[in-house]
């Protein structure tokens, strides 16, 4: 009997870890959702359950500023800078993986290091650079300075996977006839999407979240992405926080990465497995 | 079809010699094996044939042409891999069709020489599978198709039974020597295991941290074989050695006088020996016999016994480091902690030199051996 109390404790003990780390994962999301819904001084009641239901919100936030214009942008600056870096991250990471050459090591620890500075560290350097490219005030522009977050962990996470991948499988096919770009596009790629699709959705969520360069490199509405155009809605006068046209704009950004999760949910968690599973 | 020259070839690793100097003559259409113990370089040799390391000195020529700089593809050569190496994401046919499409054959042909393979190796009904839906065995048949359909005037097999278990390695065995005698083409295969050097080869390389100890037919290098380390190497289990001093020496024979004091007069070509010379006798354990104590060339006591069926393998102390090896019949009553005495045949013994070199036996008498000289 003692024995059962203790294993149905310990069951209770486990979910209710679970339901502590789901509240406190989901919660404010649920909170946004709730009050993106409410207008009026009903956003400035503490309430947890749905009270009243309003679409007026999602509706003034594309008038205000050009908020549509701002999700295209933040999608073609995402799309961008995840096309880039698998496309860099894939054909280094052949390279760090299995050609031969001197400072390999070390090219590899530079890689990693570019990702220990902080963004502020590199602002006004990359600023200039930017400005000296032409690039200033473009979406190009963000995308080439979002390469700095995204690259370090792309290039190093798909070496460590192509390191793994059987080196006889590679040679069969240079036995095949292959050269390195196809043995790279036909025989590697294929074998390294659950890598790619986990460092590729890591690469958009950087890209899609990121604010601060988002915010220097751009000058006009127009241009902007999504974070920054979120953090620069205004209200009517200077005295109004318009708590619900932000908080309708959040969850209006959020649902494209949730939606990515969902869609490789699978392929990420097998992705983060893939070194134990043999091919 | 093709012959395989091999000269003065060496390959270094940055300062490191691995392959000194092989000279090599490999004949069209024959099934040549690379045999030696782990790290020997037999699989660098054959990656160098391949084209999968370069040569660092020395001169590669397959069917004449000098091929030291030509990419693999180019070479001819089809190559077979340990791990099987097949494509994960690609049907059984499309991993055999893989190198036509990169040769750019048209689908016509791509289909007619995927299908011939398939039909020679029993594939038919497994095109449309992924690898992992294979069995070993399979798997192993997909990867010498893949092969095959590249018409290669050389296959390179890199240790390809290895990771088979016992009894489909035993089958495959047969089916690579078919296939060998169906497709009569040149064929290098490399593996640590002596029984599958001497069932399938028509040459054995014998090589040794990487220089070439013997090249021959597998009776050659069983009755004739250079040197204490390929007498050692081939035949399993492996041949019993003892110390012995030279007490009469001519061309005709060789008198030792064993550890036990016992004198025995061996048919050894003795030239270059002297009385008083240290040698090593080696005696087969297939060649022993349990035989009176008097009578035999020296006693021990039996330490294991152990009953394959067909044949007892015993293990006897004689005094020196080693136990010494004797086959005998499936139904020995010998048991352990018994003293017995050895016997063996004066013709089936060998004698090396203080250089472990082989000294020439002069009383072999074997046909299937006369046949395989005859035919080099």
């Amino acid at each position: 009997m003692n024995a059962k109390a203790r294993k149905y404790l310990r069951k209770l003990a486990f979910w209710l870890l679970v339901a502590v780390i789901v509240l406190f994962a989901v919660f404010p999301f649920y909170y946004a959702i709730l009050t993106s819904f409410e207008t009026g001084s009903a956003l400035f009641d503490v309430n947890y359950l749905p009270e009243s239901f309003s679409l007026i919100n999602y509706v003034s936030v594309f008038k205000g500023q050009p908020f549509g214009h701002n999700i295209f942008n933040s999608i073609f600056v995402s799309f961008l800078v995840v096309a880039l870096s698998l496309l860099l991250g894939v054909t280094a990471s052949y390279a760090l993986a299995r050609v031969k050459f001197a400072g390999r090591g070390l090219l590899l620890v530079t890689i990693l290091s570019v990702s220990m500075f902080p963004q502020v560290a590199v602002l006004s350097g990359m600023f200039e650079l930017i400005r000296g490219l032409g690039l200033y005030n473009s979406m190009f522009g963000l995308a080439i300075s979002y390469m700095m977050l995204t690259l370090p962990f792309t290039v190093w996470v798909l070496t460590a996977f192509m390191r793994d991948l059987p080196r006889e499988l590679e040679e069969a096919a240079v036995m095949d006839g292959a050269t390195p770009w196809i043995v790279i596009r036909r025989v590697f790629l294929p074998v390294m999407w659950p890598a790619m699709v986990t460092t590729g959705l890591l690469a958009f969520i950087a890209a899609w979240n990121e604010f601060l360069f988002a915010l220097t490199f751009t000058l006009t509405d127009d241009k902007r992405t999504v974070p920054v155009a979120i953090a620069l809605i205004s209200g009517a006068s200077q005295h109004e926080m318009p708590w619900g046209n932000i908080m309708a704009a959040s969850v209006i950004v959020t649902l494209p990465l949730i939606v990515l999760v969902l869609i490789f949910q699978r392929r990420i968690v097998s992705g983060l497995t893939a070194g134990a599973v043999k091919g | 079809m093709a012959d395989v020259v091999l000269k003065q070839v060496r390959k270094r690793f940055g300062p490191i010699e691995t392959i000194h100097g092989v000279d090599l003559n490999i004949r069209d259409g024959e099934f040549c094996v690379f045999v030696g113990p782990s790290g020997c370089g037999k699989s660098t040799l054959l990656r160098l044939i391949a084209g999968l390391e370069d040569i660092s000195d020395g001169e590669l020529r397959i069917d004449g042409d000098i091929v030291n700089d030509t990419v693999p593809k180019d070479r001819g050569v089809a190559m077979v891999f340990q791990s099987y190496a097949l494509y994960p994401h690609m049907s059984v046919f499309e991993n055999m069709a893989f190198g036509l499409d990169l040769a750019k054959h048209s689908k016509d042909e791509q289909n007619a020489r995927v299908m011939a393979a398939a039909k020679t190796l029993q594939l038919e009904e497994l095109l449309d599978r992924k690898p992992k839906e294979l069995s070993g065995g399979q798997r192993q048949r997909v990867a010498i198709g893949r092969a095959i359909v590249r018409k290669p005037r050389v296959f390179l097999f890199d240790e390809p039974l290895s990771n088979l278990d016992a009894a489909l390695r035993v089958q495959m065995r047969i089916e690579l020597a078919k296939l060998h005698e169906k497709l009569n083409t040149t064929m290098i295969y490399v593996t640590h295991d002596q029984v599958e050097a001497m069932t399938m080869a028509d040459k054995i390389v014998v090589l040794r941290a990487g220089t070439v100890e013997q090249v021959g037919t597998p009776l050659e290098l069983y009755h004739y074989p250079a040197n204490m380390f390929v007498a050692g190497f081939i035949g399993s289990p492996k041949m019993n050695f003892i110390p012995a001093k030279i007490t009469q020496v001519s061309q005709q024979s060789v008198t030792v006088q064993l550890e036990s004091r016992k004198e025995v007069s061996l048919p050894v070509d003795g030239s270059g020996l002297a009385t008083a010379d240290r040698v090593t006798v080696g005696i087969r354990p297939e060649h022993c016999s349990i035989a009176d104590q008097d009578t035999a060339l020296f006693t021990g006591t039996v330490e294991v016994v152990e009953h394959l069926g067909e044949a007892g393998l015993v293990y006897i102390r004689t005094g020196s480091d080693e136990l010494f090896v004797a086959r005998v019949a499936g139904d020995t009553a010998i048991k352990t902690g018994e003293t017995v005495g050895i016997q063996a045949a004066e013709q089936d013994c060998y004698v090396f030199d203080t250089a472990d070199k082989t000294k020439r036996r002069l009383a072999v008498d074997n046909a299937p051996l006369k046949a395989q000289m005859a035919l080099n």
